[in-house]
């Protein structure tokens, strides 16, 4: 006999009995199913954050204002903005690791072009904020030194705003928005860096601080409220950090002993460890998923215990119109097999249509991973193997004459 | 004539079985040499050894003591694997209780051995076909065993028994279960199949059945105490061919 004879009386023997074949095949269903939709929630979690790790940009340090204190009292992280644009100056010019640098205010407004408006955040900076993120133009240009030192009305838009405001046939370049009643020319639009980091509109600092944010009360004409710069090499991110460090304190003249009035971050590094957390809690629930293929094939082993000694004349009879033990053995192996490996295809399906629902409900991210499936599928196999082996070794051993007797 | 060995030989064939540390002996030191082109009845009461005597013929079983040789050869020598080829390629088995698989149609169950004699599956129904219009079952082909009658059933396991061309049909008690007009249908039937030089054993209890078969070898308590040949009801056909 052949294994796709097996196969063949396999499924033969499955079709007769479709509702107990189903309910064997559940646990492996189930099993398999939880495997696939972790592993895609899983591995969604570290493709957004990986995403958001790119958008940075490689080699990035952000100094952020730290705590405050006025008359002995302390106030939130934040609320005074602490860092000034000379403070960039003098880190890219007395900071050799420093390849770029760029100070930036943000809020939200509402975006204006013609009959379409889209609320987003307005980011005032400069053109060293592009280089320090790696960030090209899909068209365009990035500011002018005229329009920095000049509070230009001109405009850098993300591709998600673009997108917003302009039909797709229409250039934005050399268009005319509004942002708070003031008219701004477009003069470049972004590539895509990611959905979360599209949703922009760049003025020039001085821009933003003359028209729109400047009458926040915490921001006073040179302050800025955070600082990103880009450091030249890996290796060289702690020495920069520290270097940074040390200069912001003398410039701001922190006694020694007293807290640092600014934070410098390295945000990528923090995602990585968190990408390391998200990686361990996805294998913890995968083991767990496991225990459920093991439950499964237990309940495989139990189901083909109970069909051989149902079938033990048949078995007698297929013994003695010629079939050999190895026969019998590889027909019950077939069938468990067959259990398995449509549970596990029924549990890929499943699993893939959790995970794209999950994706669709909460708004996660999710990727299915075509190692997973093909993962979960050796398993199944593993699993028929291993569990369908004693029974179909049990049927084997039966004798013929002893088989034929039973009724 | 050449000096063929002959198709069955039993020699001092004995079968002990032991259950419980008590022995008991189904079957004591019994020869027989069984031809090409016999139809041989093994008559006996109950607990004579008539089943054992099959199983060994049959090779599901081997003897304790003595040796079964099919066509010459001592079936002990052969590997269980080897046994059951030859199960599947040289025996065809009838049974009491017709044992078709009940949830395979007729012409499923007729092709069964070929599965085991490595056979696709275009061939093995071609040649379940031919078998079962060679028992008038063609009709029932589609039929599952509880849709057939007793007689149908029957026909159909003899379709199965034959599929392969065996060197011999071993029938354990083939009308045993039957009516006395379905059962003589089917002896019909046997009968046929010997003329047309078909090997036949029958297990009996039945004395208008032996006295059908040109040989009838009877059984008490495990020994042999009759071995003797009828006179001639059905033509015997030649060894030669």
């Amino acid at each position: 006999m052949t294994m796709l004879q097996g196969f063949q009386i396999a499924l033969h023997a499955l079709r007769l009995n479709p509702l107990r074949s189903f309910l064997t095949m559940l646990g492996i269903v189930i099993g398999v199913a939880s495997i696939v939709t972790v592993f895609a929630i899983g591995s969604g979690a570290q493709l957004r954050l990986q995403e958001q790790i790119r958008s940075i940009g490689a080699n990035v340090l952000m100094i952020t204002p730290g705590a405050v204190y006025q008359g002995g009292v302390r106030l939130k992280d934040g609320s005074k903005l602490t860092m000034t644009e000379s403070d960039v100056q003098a880190i890219l010019e007395q900071i050799p690791e420093i390849q770029a640098a760029a100070g930036s205010i943000a809020g939200t407004a509402q975006v204006i072009h013609e009959s379409k408006n889209w609320n987003t955040t307005i980011n005032g900076t400069t053109t060293g904020h592009f280089m320090v993120r790696d960030w090209q133009l899909a068209s365009g240009r990035y500011f002018s030194g005229a329009e920095e030192a000049a509070a230009g009305k001109v405009v850098i838009l993300g591709s998600t705003v673009a997108r917003e405001l302009f039909a797709p046939g229409d250039d934005p370049i050399g268009a005319q928005i509004r942002i708070m009643k003031v008219p701004l020319e477009v003069v470049g639009v972004l590539d895509r860096k990611g959905p979360a980091q599209d949703d922009v509109a760049f003025v020039p600092l001085a821009t933003a601080k003359l028209r729109f944010l400047g009458s926040a009360s915490n921001i006073n004409r040179d302050s800025v409220a955070y600082i990103i710069a880009k450091v030249a090499a890996d290796g060289q991110m702690a020495g920069a950090r520290s270097e940074i460090e040390n200069l912001l304190r003398q410039r701001h003249r922190i006694p020694s002993g007293q807290e640092d009035d600014f934070k410098v971050q390295d945000p990528a590094a923090a995602m990585e460890a968190q990408q390391g957390a998200i990686r361990t809690v996805a294998l913890l629930l995968v083991a767990i998923a496991s225990v459920s293929l093991l439950v499964g094939g237990i309940s495989i082993m139990n189901v083909m215990i109970v069909s051989v000694t149902e079938r033990t004349r048949e078995i007698g009879i297929r013994r003695a119109l010629g079939g050999r033990m190895r026969d019998i053995r590889l027909q019950f192996l077939c069938e468990a097999l067959v259990l398995c490996l449509l549970g596990g295809a029924i549990g890929v399906g499943g699993g893939v249509t959790l995970s794209m629902t999950v994706a669709r409900m909460a708004g996660w991210i999710t990727s299915i991973d075509g190692q997973a499936i093909g993962l979960s599928l050796v398993f199944s196999i593993a699993t028929g193997l291993i569990f369908g082996f004693y029974p179909a070794h049990k049927a084997s051993k039966l004798s013929p004459i002893e088989a034929l007797k039973t009724e | 004539m050449t000096a063929s060995p002959p198709l069955i030989s039993l020699q001092s064939v004995s079968r002990t079985y032991r259950t419980d540390g008590i022995a008991v002996a189904a079957v004591r030191n019994v020869s027989f040499d069984i031809e090409q082109g016999e139809i041989v009845a093994v008559m006996g009461p109950s607990g004579s050894g008539k089943s054992t005597l099959m199983n060994m013929i049959g090779l599901l079983d081997l003897p304790s003591e003595g040796a079964v040789y099919l066509e010459g050869a001592n079936v002990a020598d052969l590997s269980e694997d080897r046994r059951s080829s030859l199960r599947a390629r040289s025996i065809g088995f009838v049974f009491q209780s017709y044992n078709l698989l009940a949830r395979h149609d007729a012409i499923e169950n007729v092709a069964l051995p070929l599965v085991y004699c490595g056979i696709g599956r275009k061939e093995r129904l071609a040649r379940a076909e031919r078998s079962l219009e060679a028992v008038g079952m063609l009709h029932r082909a589609h039929h599952f065993p509880r849709q057939l009658s007793g007689g149908e059933q029957q026909r159909v396991a003899i379709a199965r028994a034959l599929i392969a061309s065996p060197l011999i049909v071993l029938a354990d008690e083939p009308t045993g279960a039957l009516d006395s007009r379905t059962g003589a249908e089917i002896l019909a039937l046997f009968a046929a199949l010997n003329r047309t030089g078909q090997t036949i054993v029958m297990i009996t209890h039945d004395p208008g059945i032996a006295t059908q078969c040109n040989r009838t070898i009877r059984l008490h308590d495990g020994e042999l105490v009759g071995d003797e040949t009828q006179v001639q009801i059905l033509p015997k056909r030649s060894a030669a061919s």
